[in-house]
């Protein structure tokens, strides 16, 4: 666990983010997906800045645009890849697929196909925690779509009241699946969302990966510190859209711009030089090493066989 | 034997267990101080205090979804929801995340927990406290559904279901809250799956569950006063069933009806039928037949109220009419 600012395994983690996205993406378009694929580009700070300060005794639960974190957290790209594809060897066995990641080694309560279905989940975790005594947080990670869900509040009432160790961190992106947030979302702040359960609620550049980390660095501090929960709203903005080939009509191209010039990997990368942590040449190596781990997860996922039939009924249960 | 009420023998699995297994912890509204709204609880927040008897507040999808992700992370929760209608509440939790975890990450996770719920009818608690929704857990895969009926297998069932590793819904009718019974001390295990067979006959079988099994045993008594053995059959879980047991009874009997509390439309006592159809056909020399609850809401008068359950006479009625048959 760093306590300290690492930006170099920031980025690295972002760069990996975002060339996973990308052969997704491809694989995608080439109809080697089943159903529909979420991708997080434009995301990354969010999963990278704020699962850099979690331990191996921390727990995370993810929603339906959950890659980053799974990446994040050290799940296995090719087995990601794998479960992305419906394959055999994926971290589900090829069952769950892109929205049904779980990750039992990594602490990854899985990605999740119901909005705000990763919060309860996260909550308990945090639960089992505290009466456990492991020392341990959860980070409930959800969009903006998910704060209109009754049970984010009845969880953030519960934690607030029973003090779990537990952070809130909704990635707002602006719209839930289709339909702009601000058209369906009453009330003069969201940060009230949290701050009305008397927890710390804080706002927070979700482009800006230095900030989710020193904001998440904050809020768990006063988690493990027996302090209780804390709400981070992490402003960000998704790149694709709702699912891998959204036309995004509903979009217009000044916002697209504005967003776009905030992109958090250039972002991050003109911090490195300037701080002389990089130069060109280590930053276009550490891109390459990226896109060469993504590359390979994508040939591995798509050489990997489809499950045996009589997989159908094994872990119906445990 | 010493005997104990189904209430008091609840209560002694889930101190028992929460003695052996301090991961074991138990969550719902009014359960702790309280005792619970039907003492279902009493006693065992001063025992084990306010970190294993936990109050929740009124938000039961919420809550039970904490207890998912509990038990994904070490926890043994009982969580309990006052009135089985409620279940409706926790439907996203239990159907989406805790009976399609195992399935989902291969095995990676489960979710070992037990939601135990009340219903039944005979208190005048109306449409929304009384339905009987177990046919609904026993849909979804993933989940075991058990319905204890005495206070030995209340007893057992508990210890069985918080023992296990997959999530275990049970549904206790409240009218048998006070019935008493013998009930083994110490350790006692009744495992999922397995059948009992309460009485036996050669006339006709009656498969009952949950609070039916007692107005099955009555019927019985009447009927053989008029020369007619039945057998009275208890699934005691209906996920998993343990149909052998059951095709067993028909093949000494050759006439079976099942009876159950739940809406007869699509319900338990429709599909454990359509089992015995396919499995024992050859045996039968009668259709099967069903007796289940009226397709209607619960109503609170206490004159509509008796007529929605089978009852003894109703249930030795259905009986005349399958041998008859």
């Amino acid at each position: 666990m760093s306590a300290l600012p690492d930006p170099l395994r920031l980025h690295r983690c972002m760069l990996l983010i975002r060339a996973f996205e990308e052969q997704v993406r491809r694989l995608a378009a080439a109809g080697l997906v089943p159903g529909l694929v979420h991708l997080c580009t434009g995301q990354e700070a969010v999963a990278a800045g704020a699962i850099v300060q979690l331990g191996p005794e921390d727990r995370i639960a993810s929603h339906h645009r959950g890659h980053g974190h799974c990446l994040a957290r050290g799940a296995d790209p090719r087995r990601l890849m794998a479960e992305i594809l419906g394959r055999a060897p994926g971290l589900s066995g090829g069952r769950g697929g892109s929205m049904h990641v779980y990750d039992a080694a990594s602490g990854n309560l899985g990605t999740n196909g119901i909005v705000g279905g990763a919060v309860p989940l996260a909550t308990g975790a945090a639960l089992a925690a505290q009466r456990q005594g492991s020392g341990g947080i959860a980070v409930a990670f959800f969009g903006d779509g998910a704060l209109n869900q009754g049970l984010v509040s009845e969880c953030m009432n519960m934690a607030a009241v029973w003090r779990l160790p537990v952070l809130f961190l909704c990635e707002h992106n602006g719209y839930g699946e289709f339909t702009a947030s601000a058209d369906v979302t009453a009330g003069p702040s969201l940060l009230a969302r949290g701050a009305v359960f008397g927890m710390p609620a804080e706002e927070v550049d979700g482009m800006d990966a230095l900030a989710v980390q020193q904001a998440v660095a904050g809020a768990a501090a006063r988690a493990r510190g027996g302090e209780g929960p804390s709400f981070l709203l992490c402003h960000t903005w998704r790149f694709s859209g709702h699912h891998a080939g959204d036309r995004q009509d509903y979009k217009d191209d000044e916002e697209t711009r504005r967003w776009r010039a905030r992109d958090p990997i250039p972002r991050l990368a003109a911090h490195l030089r300037a701080t002389g942590l990089a130069d060109d040449p280590a930053l276009a190596a550490m891109e390459a090493k990226a896109e060469r781990i993504a590359a390979d997860a994508a040939a591995f996922a798509r050489a990997a066989p489809e499950p045996e039939p009589a997989a159908l009924h094994q872990h119906l249960f445990a | 034997m010493r005997t104990l009420s189904y209430r008091e023998a609840v209560i002694e699995a889930l101190a028992g267990e929460m003695r052996r297994d301090p991961s074991v912890v138990l969550m719902g509204e009014d359960i702790g101080a309280a005792g619970g709204v039907f003492r279902q609880t009493a006693g065992l927040f001063d025992e084990f205090g306010a970190a294993r008897v936990i109050d929740t507040p009124i938000s039961e999808a919420g809550a039970f979804g904490i207890a998912v992700g509990a038990s994904m992370c070490g926890l043994r929760p009982v969580f309990e929801v006052m009135f089985g209608d409620f279940i409706t509440l926790v439907m996203d939790p239990l159907v989406n995340q805790a009976a399609k975890l195992s399935y989902m990450s291969a095995g990676g996770f489960s979710a070992p927990l037990v939601l135990r719920t009340t219903m039944g009818v005979g208190s005048n608690l109306g449409p929304q406290h009384s339905q009987s929704l177990h046919a609904w857990a026993c849909h979804v895969p993933g989940l075991k559904v058990a319905l204890p009926a005495s206070p030995a297998d209340a007893k057992g069932l508990f210890a069985s279901a918080i023992r296990d590793p997959n999530p275990v819904v049970i549904f206790e009718d409240r009218m048998l809250y006070t019935l008493r019974g013998p009930v083994p001390e110490g350790e006692h295990l009744v495992p999922l799956g397995s059948a009992a067979l309460r009485r036996a006959g050669r006339d006709a079988t009656v498969v009952a569950t949950g609070r039916m099994v007692a107005h099955a045993l009555d019927a019985a008594d009447r009927l053989a006063g008029e020369g007619l053995e039945i057998e009275v059959i208890d699934p005691r879980s209906l996920v998993p069933l343990d149909l052998e047991a059951l095709v067993a009874s028909v093949r000494r009997t050759h006439r079976v009806l099942v009876v159950d509390g739940g809406a007869r439309r699509y319900g338990a006592a429709a599909e454990i039928a359509a089992e015995l159809a396919e499995s024992a056909f050859d045996w039968l020399d009668a259709p099967v037949r069903r007796l289940a609850a009226e397709d209607v809401p619960i109503p609170i008068s206490r004159t509509l109220e008796p007529l929605v359950q089978p009852d003894a006479a109703r249930i030795a009625a259905a009986v005349h009419a399958l041998v008859a048959g």
